[in-house]
């Protein structure tokens, strides 16, 4: 069981989180194609190694916030709001 | 019968003075406080505790701790059991009751042994190539009744169980010297520091020794502030330093309802693990027999419990920990007839004074089938010297050692081998985690000591972690048995794996060792492996020309022993189980004879049965009272959530399909909340409050996703929009008045006459009150009927019902429940997310087709709507249905084919009731290209009964919709 | 005629001591290049071998596997077998696979130990009774074999099932399948190894797959730590390491990876004789012909690749396995582990072409993979072989997550798979 760092109240158990999956991904407007819309709804680099993902902290503050975490080792590398760019 | 008590002094842990009677099979049997039950056991000189597994072979007590793989039994106290107990952990208590496992009828005459005739015939893996014809279900119920160890309980357990979480500085694992000291030092550099002793009394092995510098370092360590727990198990390492462990509270007595175990989370800045080694077995034929144990664990019985496993002793060595064992039990008194020496003289580092020592020699043979009689000694190269045959009844085993590597390497810590001493060590650190003593490969107790106290200041003071000074068992052969032995010899004693059936799994090319260990169960028995899996590597490699490093241990995982079900769920069982949700006035509904059943996690009343009606009954006559003149209804599960913001308009057209901005405020309008895949996932009614303030009802399941997508859109992707959402579902309760009379039951109470209905419209809202209580007054429908939500604050819900309840029944009126609710929502052909519709509904399948045109947002969901398999004509599509013969229901869940199945189904019923207005069933149904068959005549078939049914025109009752308006 | 496993084998063994037995499969090395490589030796990626050179006489094959054959989630499992599937597409998907597995223990002459003990899944709620009506219909408008047990029928066949009307998860009846069961799980992969290595199969182990060979945007080989190895036809059978295939070959796949939790309790002398899922907890169990409880439940929901799972979850399954089962709380866990499962929006497989020509995929089976294992291969197997979809699998194409043609069935039933 990972300890997660919420942005806001710093680290806890992770059965206070929910995993909202991969991060940065770009929502296509209406007139996107039917190709678009699926890469943005379906395909993921899923990658073996570091993954940007959003978690929110629900059983707890409630704030979305992204990290940095592997998808081996689950170290958790950096910790930062939706809003900002991608570390590195 | 050849154990028996010792003398005093011997037996460090036992309270002479303190006898303890105890059943074993029935018989009673007289042990001492302090005793283990496989320690009076073996003082009672009982041998045989149980059978093996597959060959039902004679099994006695082999080991003195955690390893034991075939001393099993059964406790049983009251009426429930306690199945497959290692005797060498229970602690003896007065009234203990144990049975042997796996024997029928019983353990000295067990039916089963028989497969012990049969064992040429049961190889490794023979079920693969056998029981295939004609079918295997054929041999499977024989296959069956051999298979398991213990019966399971099927009783209630009525004894509890708990959790703590704990965080602290240094968790040592471990209470024997390494452990202490290690703790000692992080303590006196000022860590929070824990140290976990796996057994009722710290100490180790120098403890149960009465080593006096034991009771010193204890002492040291508590004024140091390390915090020892005892009979507290670490199973298991998992992510980021959380350590699991099981402390035992009902060791020693069993009150039912008692505490019984308690499961500590440990989050660790720093972990060590100091526990120990387990003694490796000597692999000779017979090596099975009761009677055979670890030379370690028989100086443990002798010392620390004052029992002596037989009086003639023969050991079987392959380290020179075999020749302090024979010192330490001759100056018990026990006679070591030899210590037989599988390696050249070159190899051994150690002599026993007064003891007939032979190098190069093994165990040829043991005599005696339920009990060792004695053995035949021979020489490793099979003709330097003669056989001779040694009349001992105890052989011990003293193979080298296996370090306890488990928590590193479930710690992510990688292991090598080492040659000298043949054993797996860690190679390194594991993240976050300090291997100390045994553990780690360092024996001598001097090193140890020092080297477990530089990790334990080190950990403290962060300075950099001293490696581990491996080493200090002088030399052991990486294999315990001779090539050229003839006969049966075990590796996994419970399982029956014997080097033959490893041989064939070479031959066959299982050559991986998890191949290994699935192929022949090798180390999958109760013992984890513990004693068999070192062994049954170096085999596979001999066997296959490799070195054990090459070879490779299979992964280690949690937990390191078997931990109970009960410890690990704790106290979420029974009504603590993801709590169910009970109404603010619970006690109101059981006083109107309520019956209540689950909704989703809400506790609801189903209906309000009088005496002698049914569910259905009491649901037939609520919904027709409601027709007919007035319900009254707790709908306080509904979902609430309000939204405030200068953005609260815009963000609610992103999320609903229908326009929430050109509301006005005091106007309501119906919602259907889609995913971003274009699935319905609920549906509510959205009224404003005020120019940036929205009421926001959701379904009752739907209200914790609606506010969580709604917290995910904001904070994730509209982050621009200001919007502030607030759940409000627990702070007001609803109260729905509901009938052509609800208004008149309304004002004979006195409710504020703005609200009547020819001054307040249907899907409106109002700021009203009554008396000083606070309203929120939704007029929205569900039943198709006049109807009045009255929200208020939540502790208020009980007064209201009981204020409007004499108006209500006064004019014939009554209470209703879900059941009914079902009813009048069907009958107006109104869906019920979840029930109607399922998570692959579009909203134009359910007749919202045209709500999407003419929008401009692009709301949640929407472009998925536009992709083909959303514009498929197939579709299914809500319909109504009724039975061609206006008599017979249709049953919910009955597919739309016309065929003799196998056939396609068109479709299926989703709602069907017993309609009280129209006395005549109705239903809803999806169907494929519903929304052009009406008056089609379809068949619906269920459990092979069919059924001629015809689409019909929804809404059942009230077509205009006219009774809405009151 | 020593490879045949037979009683009476098994006498002839036991006369020379078991000394005469060969390799059940042989360990080659590989050649240079192959008509048809197979990436993975898994349940999956074995039966796609066998089936190549069964059915459609493709011999010179190669499957090769990073670690050691059936060591993936075929290894993993929960051993369960069925084909309650409500929609036509999964129904017949899925009844092709438990009919194979019907016949497999004689057609491969290693016994797989199918145990058709029949499923029971537990309704909790009217409503949940309302659900298994529709499925049980469904299911036998697809021609399956289902039925709905009364409460009572529910008690008698589970003995120790809390069936108090106050129970917190009560039991209200249950829909049954009496066909499906469960099978020994590396006895799959064993006996389509063995059976694949006969018909001249070249199975790989220790061989990991380092990047595609590409030549005009064609796949034409794979690059190992063996060195490259050659075939025009390369098929992915990887379960939860498909993304990173797909990504040495230089495309994206609507998988996300989770770890799935199962674990065993110590040996208990048999008393539960059926397969039980329990959709108001997301736990299942079974008893094994060992003895052990075999349980399993809900993913680990954060994307991982590793093979432990997390501890909140062995708690929450254990809890529902308890809340069900009361009496099981003396009970051990014995071991715990995890799969890495590949999940796809509709938990349904994709079997057929990528975007690379030539190369072929088998993925997407998330929870579900281990009871698909012989229509996955046959099914494959085919695509390989004619270049065409096998019929069962033309609705199981990656092209539905672009046309939205998803074949969703947790969403239809509101159950897990």
């Amino acid at each position: 069981m990972m300890r997660i760092p919420c942005i806001l109240c710093g680290e806890r158990d992770e059965s206070e989180f929910t995993c909202g999956g991969t991060a940065h991904l770009v929502r296509p407007p209406l007139e996107a194609s039917d190709r678009e819309w699926a890469e943005y709804l379906f395909f993921r680099d899923n990658p073996k190694g570091v993954h940007l993902e959003r978690w929110r902290h629900s059983y707890g503050c409630g704030q979305w916030f992204n990290i940095e975490r592997h998808s081996v080792t689950h170290e958790i590398s950096s910790v930062y709001a939706v809003t900002e760019p991608p570390p590195r | 019968m050849s154990g028996s008590r010792l003398a005093p002094p011997f037996g460090t842990r036992i309270e002479r003075s303190r006898p303890i009677s105890f059943l074993f099979n029935g018989h009673v049997l007289a042990g001492l406080q302090g005793d283990t039950l496989a320690s009076a056991l073996l003082a009672n000189g009982v041998r045989l505790v149980g059978r093996s597994f597959k060959l039902h072979r004679p099994r006695g007590i082999f080991s003195c701790g955690i390893e034991e793989p075939t001393g099993i039994v059964d406790l049983i106290d009251g009426s429930h059991r306690t199945p497959n107990v290692r005797a060498t952990l229970a602690e003896l208590h007065d009234g203990l009751a144990a049975q042997s496992v796996n024997c029928w009828p019983g353990v000295a005459f067990d039916v089963g042994s028989v497969n012990g005739w049969l064992a040429p015939l049961l190889p490794a893996g023979f079920y693969y190539k056998t029981f295939k014809w004609p079918t295997w279900r054929l041999f499977e119920p024989a296959v069956r009744r051999m298979a398991g160890l213990g019966r399971a309980s099927l009783a209630a357990d009525s004894d509890r169980y708990e959790e703590v979480s704990a965080q602290v500085d240094v968790l040592v694992i471990g209470g024997g010297i390494a452990g202490l000291c290690a703790a000692t030092a992080a303590a006196e550099g000022g860590a929070r520091t824990t140290l976990l002793c796996a057994g009722p009394v710290p100490g180790g092995t120098l403890g149960w020794r009465g080593d006096p510098a034991i009771a010193a370092k204890i002492a040291k360590a508590a004024r140091a502030g390390v915090t020892i727990m005892t009979r507290t198990l670490a199973f298991g390492v998992y992510d980021h330093n959380l350590v699991c462990a099981t402390e035992q509270l009902a060791g020693t007595a069993t009150l039912p309802g008692a505490l019984r175990e308690r499961l500590w989370k440990f989050r660790a800045r720093s972990i060590v693990s100091a526990q120990g080694a387990t003694e490796r077995p000597m692999i000779f034929p017979g090596n099975d027999r009761p009677g055979v144990m670890l030379a370690g664990a028989a100086d443990k019985y002798a010392h620390a419990y004052g029992v002596a496993c037989g009086r003639r002793v023969v050991i079987a060595a392959n380290g020179d920990s075999a020749y302090r064992i024979a010192g330490s039990l001759r100056a018990v008194g026990m006679e070591v007839l030899a210590v037989l020496d599988r390696r050249p003289n070159s190899h051994i580092g150690a002599h026993a004074e007064g003891v007939r020592s032979l190098a190069h020699t093994a165990i040829g043979r043991v005599i005696g089938s339920s009990s060792v009689r004695g053995c035949i000694a021979v020489a490793a190269d099979g003709h330097s010297t003669p056989p001779e045959r040694l009349n001992c009844d105890l052989i011990l085993s003293a193979g080298g050692y296996a370090p306890a590597v488990h928590l590193h390497s479930q710690a992510g810590g990688r292991l090598r081998w080492v040659k000298e001493a043949s054993m797996f060590v860690p190679d390194g650190f594991a993240p976050g985690l300090v291997s100390v003593g045994a553990c780690a490969g360092v024996f001598p107790q001097a090193i140890v000591a020092e080297h477990a106290e530089e990790v334990g200041r080190a950990l403290a003071l962060g300075f950099t972690v001293p490696a581990a000074p491996v080493g200090g068992l002088g030399r052991s052969l990486a294999s315990s048995r001779l090539g050229t032995a003839r006969g049966k010899q075990f590796i996994d004693l419970q399982n029956d794996v014997a080097v033959s059936d490893v041989g064939l799994a070479a031959l066959e090319n299982y050559r991986s060792v998890e191949h290994l260990k699935r192929y022949t169960t090798t180390g999958m028995a109760t013992d984890q492996g513990k004693t068999s899996n070192v062994d049954a590597l170096v085999l596979l490699g001999e066997l296959t020309r490799r070195e054990p490093a090459e070879v490779g241990t299979t992964k280690y995982r949690p937990p390191f022993a078997p931990v109970s079900f009960g410890a690990l769920v704790g106290r979420r069982v029974g009504s603590l189980y993801r709590p169910l949700k009970r109404l603010a006035a619970v006690d109101w509904h059981a006083a109107r004879g309520a019956l209540f059943e689950h909704f989703g996690n809400w506790h609801r009343p189903a209906a309000y049965p009088l005496a002698g009606e049914s569910l259905h009954d009491a649901a037939q006559r609520e919904a027709r009272s409601v027709r007919r003149s007035v319900g009254l209804f707790d709908g306080s599960p509904l979902g609430k959530i309000e939204l405030w913001g200068p953005d609260a308009a815009q963000f609610l057209d992103l999320m609903y399909v229908g326009t929430m901005s050109t509301l006005a405020a005091g106007q309501a309008r119906y919602g259907l909340l889609l995913n971003e895949h274009g699935v319905v996932v609920d549906d509510g009614i959205v009224a404003r409050l005020g120019e940036g303030h929205f009421w926001v009802n959701t379904t009752s399941a739907g209200v914790e996703r609606t506010a969580a997508a709604f917290e995910e859109w904001l904070q994730c992707e509209f982050t621009a929009l200001k919007v502030l959402v607030t759940p409000v579902t627990s702070r007001f309760g609803n109260v729905t008045v509901c009938g052509p009379k609800a208004w008149e039951a309304m004002a004979a109470v006195g409710f504020d006459a703005a609200l009547a209905p020819n001054s307040m419209r249907h899907m409106t809202i109002r700021e009203s009150a009554f008396g000083a209580l606070p309203l929120r007054v939704l007029r929205a429908s569900f039943t198709g009927e006049l109807s009045y939500e009255i929200n208020l604050p939540v502790e208020q819900t009980g007064e209201m019902l009981e204020r409007l309840w004499p108006a209500v029944t006064g004019r014939g009126g009554c209470v209703y429940g879900i059941e009914a609710l079902e009813i009048l929502r069907t009958e107006k052909g109104y869906i019920h997310v979840g029930t109607d519709t399922d998570g692959t509904t579009l909203p134009g399948d359910i007749g919202f087709a045209r709500a999407l045109d003419g929008k401009r947002a692009n709301f949640v969901g929407r472009r998925s709507l536009l992709r083909p398999a959303a514009r498929d004509p197939q579709r299914l599509q809500l319909v109504a249905l009724a039975p061609a013969d206006g008599r017979t229901l249709l049953p919910t869940g009955a597919q739309v084919a016309d065929g003799v199945p196998p056939t396609r189904a068109e479709g299926h019923v989703t709602s069907s009731y017993w309609s009280p207005e129209l006395e005549a069933p109705v239903a809803l149904a999806m169907l494929a290209r519903g929304s052009e068959r009406l008056g089609a005549r379809i068949c619906v078939q269920h459990l092979g009964r069919r059924i001629d049914a015809v689409v019909v025109k929804a809404p059942f009752v009230d077509p205009l919709g006219e009774r809405l308006h009151g | 005629m020593r490879n045949h496993y037979s009683a009476w084998s098994l006498l002839r063994g036991a006369i020379a001591g078991h000394r005469n037995w060969t390799a059940a499969w042989r360990d080659a090395t590989p050649k240079p290049a192959y008509d048809v490589i197979v990436v993975g030796g898994g349940g999956h990626g074995l039966a796609t071998a066998y089936y190549l050179a069964k059915n459609h006489r493709i011999t010179n094959v190669a499957v090769i596997e990073r670690g050691w054959i059936g060591g993936g989630n075929t290894g993993r499992n929960t051993t369960i077998v069925r084909s309650n599937y409500l929609y036509p597409a999964s129904a017949r998907l899925y009844d092709f696979s438990l009919k194979l597995y019907e016949k497999l223990s004689l057609e491969l002459n290693f016994n797989i130990m199918l145990s058709q003990r029949g499923l029971v899944l537990l309704a909790h709620s009217r409503h949940d009774l309302d659900s298994m009506s529709r499925w049980t219909n469904a299911l036998r408008m697809n021609g399956i074999d289902a039925d709905l047990l009364t409460a009572s029928q529910v008690a008698a066949l589970l003995p120790g099932l809390d069936m108090s009307p106050r129970a917190r998860i009560p039991v209200l009846g249950a829909l049954t399948q009496p066909r499906a069961g469960t099978a020994r799980h590396d006895a799959v992969a064993w006996g389509y190894a063995r059976a694949a290595s006969l018909l001249g199969v070249d199975i790989i182990q220790n061989c990991e797959v380092r990047g595609f060979a590409l030549r005009d945007g064609r796949v034409v080989g794979v690059d190992t730590n063996l060195g490259p190895i050659r075939a025009e036809r390369v098929a992915i059978a990887a379960a939860g390491h498909s993304s990173v295939l797909a990504e040495l070959a230089g495309f994206r796949l609507p998988v996300t990876s989770y770890a799935l939790q199962a674990l065993v309790s110590e040996p208990l002398k048999p008393f539960l004789n059926t397969v039980v899922l329990s959709p108001g907890t997301g736990a299942y169990l079974s008893q094994s012909d060992k003895g052990e409880l075999v349980i399993g439940a809900m993913l680990d929901l954060f994307p991982s690749y590793a093979q432990r799972g997390s501890f909140a979850i062995t708690q929450s399954i254990l809890a529902g396995v308890l809340v069900l089962f009361p009496a099981f709380s003396r009970l051990k866990m014995l071991r715990q582990w995890a799969g890495i499962v590949d999940v796809v929006q509709d938990s349904s497989p994709i079997i057929g072409r990528t975007p690379v020509p030539g190369l072929y995929i088998n993925c997407g089976w998330g929870t579900g993979g281990f009871k698909g294992i012989p229509v996955g291969g046959w099914t494959l197997a085919h695509v390989l072989a004619t270049g065409e979809n096998h019929p069962l699998a033309e609705p199981f194409q990656l092209e539905r997550f672009i046309t939205g043609r998803l074949i969703d069935e947790a969403a239809a039933s509101g159950i897990a798979h």
